[in-house]
């Protein structure tokens, strides 16, 4: 962390984009690099907050590789007034980044068990940093699933890359849409259908998610019908940020604060609160 | 008609059924093989058979007039095709168009019905097998009518 | 001025004049002195410099949706309850910038302000009060992240506390077991005796900064009798305590009850004028505006004090998760009485009875919450 430490937590620290990428018409990918000192480690999992001068800030999950010391990266989808002025950064653009914040995916308690990586839509930005991590070490691991679902083949997040670890001998990848097209011989369905085929152990493994809440609510249960248990199930929960530090009180998700006791949060103790309507 | 009976009560369908019914459902099955492209059934012809997919990828669709076929959904090994032959009129409501080379048993569906009026208790047995497969494939399409990866300008 | 002064817990009198110098003493050590004072038909807080500027001779009148002063029959100085603002009007003000930016040739640079912390001074400070405070504190410092202007703001704090004489309508500080009587996180604690027309206080000394303090003044010994004169005001202020509240398995039942028909109900009557949360002493929640001028040169982010209770205060993309009235209600009142438990290790209400009196529809959280309990224990048959 540069010398120039910032003892007000509210205040962010000066990044530069050096590099982005379009993923879709509404989806950018920014790398960014500090301007002093160095990026500050991170887990997969976590979040910055990422400041578009005079419009606001926005939580934006890293999407990187962890083990890739120089940058951030973060994917980015324009959905309103911030998000859309941090996804349309250019190049050269200096955005603030407060972070990293937040819990991670259990990488390291996956460990000795079969791994399922479970992602919807977007959701496979948040995922992918733990897809690395556990790619790096996969001889710690037992089966690797990667499952993914989108709405159409065209919202296929990070395709080449899917193409890439599919091509893997030692991971199973499966790929579906809602919604197909002309061209598309792959699945037609959603995520949770995947889950029968999978090849994984219900008795020794660990599932991640991440997608729209819907999703991630009919996967984990799929996932508890195929013998996984609910302490096995960790999903990536989202709510209002403005703080991200736990003293705005807007990301509170029943007694939890997402921001801090999230937004990996693990199934057995948000499953009842999932059910309750508005809270 | 060994290795078909073996075939068939191998089938994750067919998980922990009573030998003597598997022998009794082996009895109208036979193997099949569809070429990626082949049909296993059109829209509103007789259903005969259901199929449980042994190995490749079986796209349902629907085709409507001047537009190309909207898949909206694949079922693959160990999926089920066709719940039709248990409801009047016992009519395909889609097509059903193998995407790759794909293998199935195929049970005739009359002869099934036969042996379901005719044995109660075997009957039973099989509606409780495919209830649920048809509560599941509901809950999924629900899922999927949700289009809950938002909204995008194509 | 010297010296140690007397030991922490130690107890001595002071006469009106004695309470004028507590107030110079205090503004010549450079405090801002901040006490209760008349105005707009309310006792708030603001600068006071002198006795003449405290309520005297006033009380509140307080019930479900009702506030007014009304006139004593004697000359107290602190004969009221609460009014409508606590002190978090000072030490978690409703607007702050935090920071400003300022366009540079190749991006921005931040300004963080390090303002001159200063110190203040209260005058006046209930004993449920003192529990607000010492909750803002565990939220705002003890986090993973403290607050720091908040923790400045609090550094060089000076509490004096003044135990209730008077209970109103609408408090319950005994069923939150955080008064009437004022026990720590004070500089010093004054008792209010009004015997045969003398006015004295009785003065507790509560830290060693409340000890050099009480050392430039002149007090006299404490006896036996005015000790239990003070006793007795805190017994009879304790035994006419408007609203009581059952805590006993309290968080349980409500975080039990998330699906409970009361919310309905009491939806039915709520407003969502946020007065609540304004009001209460504990309520924290801030939203962030970040503005930039027309020119675009300059930007800055301010913070504000925001409410559950608004619609967007749930926003996500794509909508907002509490659209119903009943479900922010339910939110305020779990977080409140239950989830603050798990957060911070103690109930977040003081039983200050602010919601309830300055809820323009009068709805009490002591009743909503026995009206969860009873029908929940009579829907399991217990008495």
């Amino acid at each position: 962390m540069s010398a120039a430490v910032q003892a007000d937590p509210f205040v962010p620290d000066p990044y530069r984009v050096v590099r982005t990428r379009r993923e879709a018409r509404d989806i950018t990918t920014l790398e960014l690099v500090p301007l002093a000192g160095e990026r500050p480690d991170y887990l997969p999992g976590q979040f910055n907050m990422l400041y578009a001068f005079g419009v606001g800030e926005v939580a934006i999950s890293m999407s990187g590789d962890p083990a890739a010391r120089g940058s951030f990266v973060h994917t980015v989808r324009d959905v309103g007034r911030a998000s859309g002025a941090v996804a349309n950064l250019a190049a050269g653009a200096m955005v603030g980044v407060r972070g990293p914040y937040g819990s991670a995916w259990p990488t390291t308690a996956a460990e000795g068990s079969d791994v399922l990586l479970i992602a919807g839509g977007l959701g496979l930005a948040p995922l992918r940093p733990a897809i690395y991590q556990v790619l790096a070490h996969r001889e710690r691991y037992g089966r690797v699933v990667l499952l993914y679902g989108t709405r159409t083949p065209d919202d296929i997040l990070y395709r080449p890359q899917l193409e890439q670890w599919r091509r893997r001998l030692d991971v199973q990848v499966m790929v579906t849409v809602d919604h197909g097209d002309a061209e598309w011989r792959g699945d037609v369905g959603v995520v949770p259908k995947l889950i029968p085929r999978a090849g994984f152990d219900p008795h020794h493994a660990l599932a991640m998610v991440c997608g729209p809440e819907v999703m991630m609510r009919f996967t984990a249960d799929a996932l508890r019908q195929a013998g996984i248990g609910m302490e096995q199930i960790y999903l990536s929960m989202e709510r209002n940020m403005k703080c991200a530090i736990g003293l705005c009180g807007h990301c509170q998700f029943g007694a939890d604060f997402v921001c801090k006791d999230g937004p990996v949060m693990r199934y057995d103790r948000i499953a009842d609160i999932l059910a309750v309507r508005e809270i | 008609m060994d290795g078909l009976e073996r075939i068939v009560l191998a089938h994750p369908f067919f998980a922990g059924l009573e030998e003597k019914i598997g022998q009794v459902v082996a009895g109208c099955a036979r193997n099949h093989r569809f070429n990626a492209g082949e049909y296993l059934g059109h829209e509103g012809e007789p259903a005969d058979e259901v199929f449980l997919i042994r190995h490749g990828k079986v796209a349902l669709e629907i085709l409507p007039p001047g537009q190309p076929a909207s898949v909206f959904s694949t079922q693959g090994v160990g999926e089920i095709v066709g719940a039709s032959w248990l409801v009047p009129p016992y009519r395909w409501r889609f097509d059903a168009r193998a995407l790759e080379l794909t293998r199935a048993i195929g049970i005739d569906a009359r002869c099934l019905r036969e042996k379901f009026e005719a044995d109660h208790n075997l009957g039973y047995e099989m509606m409780k097998r495919f209830l649920p497969v048809v509560m599941q494939q509901l809950d999924e399409t629900r899922l999927q009518i949700l289009d809950v990866y938002g909204k995008r300008e194509t | 001025m010297t010296d140690v002064g007397l030991p922490v817990g130690t107890k001595a009198m002071l006469t009106r004049t004695g309470l004028q110098a507590l107030i110079d003493a205090l503004l010549s050590r450079g405090y801002q002195v901040f006490g209760p004072t008349v105005r707009d038909g309310a006792i708030v807080y603001d600068s006071v410099a002198g006795l003449g500027d405290l309520p005297e001779g006033w009380t509140d009148r307080q019930d479900a949706g009702r506030y007014h002063l009304q006139r004593r029959d004697d000359a107290a100085l602190f004969g009221y309850a609460v009014g409508p603002q606590s002190w978090k009007r000072f030490l978690h003000p409703p607007t702050e910038v935090l920071w400003r930016a300022q366009r540079t040739a190749d991006g921005f640079a931040v300004i963080a302000d390090q303002p001159v912390a200063s110190k203040f001074a209260f005058l006046g400070v209930r004993a449920c009060e003192l529990h607000a405070i010492a909750i803002q504190d565990r939220v705002f410092i003890e986090g993973p992240y403290p607050n720091t202007a908040y923790q400045r703001r609090r550094a060089d704090n000076f509490l004096v506390a003044v135990n209730c004489g008077e209970a109103a309508g609408t408090c319950f500080c005994v069923s939150m077991k955080t008064g009437p009587n004022a026990e720590s996180g004070f500089d010093l604690a004054l008792t209010e005796l009004l015997d045969d027309g003398e006015q004295r206080f009785l003065v507790e000394i509560g830290s060693e900064t409340g000890a050099a303090v009480l050392a430039d003044l002149t007090y006299s010994v404490a006896t036996a009798d005015d000790l239990s004169a003070a006793a007795a005001v805190l017994t009879r202020t304790a035994g006419r305590m408007g609203r009581a509240l059952e805590t006993d398995g309290l968080k349980e039942l409500l975080q039990g009850n998330l699906t409970h028909p009361q919310w309905d109900s009491v939806a039915k009557r709520c407003l969502s004028c946020a007065n609540c949360t304004m009001v209460c002493p504990t309520c924290f929640c801030t939203t962030v505006d970040d503005h930039s001028d027309l020119a675009g040169k300059t930007a800055e982010r301010v913070r504000s004090w925001d409410s559950c209770f608004t619609l967007d205060f749930s926003y996500v993309h794509g909508g907002r998760v509490r659209t119903e009235g009943s479900a922010r209600y339910r939110q305020w009142m779990t977080h409140k009485l239950a989830s603050w438990h798990d957060q911070f290790g103690s109930s977040g209400c003081v039983g200050c009875g602010r919601c309830i009196a300055w809820c323009p529809v009068g709805i009490d959280i002591t009743q909503e919450a026995a009206a969860i309990r009873n029908h929940q224990e009579a829907h399991h048959g217990r008495a």
